[in-house]
């Protein structure tokens, strides 16, 4: 399927629901926004249609929007050869997206990635903590705001 | 009866000093901490292999602190390993030596300014006896490396304070 049918498909199902927009041209690869309280129920629809079936979550990645903390998806089906892009957007402030873990198990350590760099708050994640950071480090390295911190745990950071 | 050398001339006696015996002997057997953090270990692990032969030095890997001389710290230092290579060096028995090898256990090396959860060198943490230079160093330097830390040995003393 190419992006544009997956879209209508989407719109169809979730009209107004889950406040899909898409960018589809080509001067990137073409992506589907989906609001942060829809995006598991979207994920189940598009593992389970007939005509999606995207069994393959490929990549989870968080983004800095300056603002808005973004989660884009990379969705991959393993038997139509089709591929799309999910992106959902949260304030900084409270930055809350519903996990897909149950829909895709390879999202348990991507949302955990994506919550030890940038702090973005997945619910329903069975077990949602840092993954690459020490515990007891404080703050999202990877958000455009953050500052190096002068100490930890003794130890000069900064050169 | 002469002097000492004489004394003993057709016996398997070696005469020698105290200091110059332990120090040969340390010198010959400076067992390696196994400790590869990124890619420097991938030279570390070429100058032991065949080409190289670090073993010819004596230099022999171990996995445990407890049995280690010198501790290779090959590769970038991060804040959450820095406290485990602190306690390991703590658990080497004296006298310990450490190499620190390739920039970013020198200095930080490219991660020096953006690099939040990177030591900016090992030094910060452990006392560093020889730098080896590089971005890796290939496996001779690491190997000159090893050699100056065997001058530094040799010229050791029992009397005298161990050269910081």
């Amino acid at each position: 399927m190419t992006p544009q049918e997956i879209l209508d498909k989407l719109t169809a199902k979730f009209s107004g629901v889950a406040g899909i927009e898409a960018k589809l041209d080509n001067s990137i690869d073409p992506y589907i926004k989906v609001s942060p309280d829809h995006i598991l129920e979207v994920a189940k629809f598009l593992r389970d249609d007939e005509e999606t079936q995207f069994d393959y979550l490929s990549c989870l990645s968080g983004l800095d929007l300056k603002g808005k903390l973004g989660v884009v998806y990379n969705l991959f089906s393993m038997a139509k050869k089709h591929k799309i892009a999910l992106r959902v957007e949260a304030p900084t402030e409270n930055p809350t997206v519903q996990s897909v873990e149950s829909i895709w198990k390879t999202a348990n350590w991507h949302e955990r990635e994506a919550f030890d760099l940038f702090g973005i708050n997945f619910t329903g994640h069975s077990d949602l903590r840092r993954i690459l950071l020490p515990y007891d480090w404080e703050g999202y390295p990877l958000r455009k705001d953050y500052q190096v911190p002068e100490y930890y745990n003794g130890m000069k950071v900064p050169y | 009866m002469g002097l000492l050398d004489s004394q003993f001339d057709n016996s398997n006696i070696v005469i020698t000093s105290l200091d110059n015996l332990l120090n040969w002997a340390r010198l010959s057997s400076l067992w390696q901490m196994q400790f590869g953090l990124a890619c420097c270990a991938i030279e570390m692990m070429a100058a032991s292999a065949s080409n190289f032969d670090m073993m010819r030095f004596g230099v022999i890997p171990r996995a445990t602190p407890r049995q280690c001389d010198v501790m290779i710290v090959s590769g970038t230092v991060t804040l959450k390993m820095a406290s485990r290579i602190k306690r390991l060096y703590d658990q080497m028995s004296e006298p310990r030596y450490v190499i620190s090898m390739g920039s970013c256990s020198n200095c930080g090396g490219p991660y020096w300014e953006h690099g939040y959860h990177v030591l900016k060198g090992v030094d910060r943490v452990i006392p560093v006896d020889v730098y080896v230079p590089g971005c890796p160093p290939r496996p001779e330097a690491l190997i000159e490396g090893l050699m100056k830390l065997q001058e530094k040995v040799r010229n050791e003393s029992l009397a005298k304070k161990k050269i910081a």
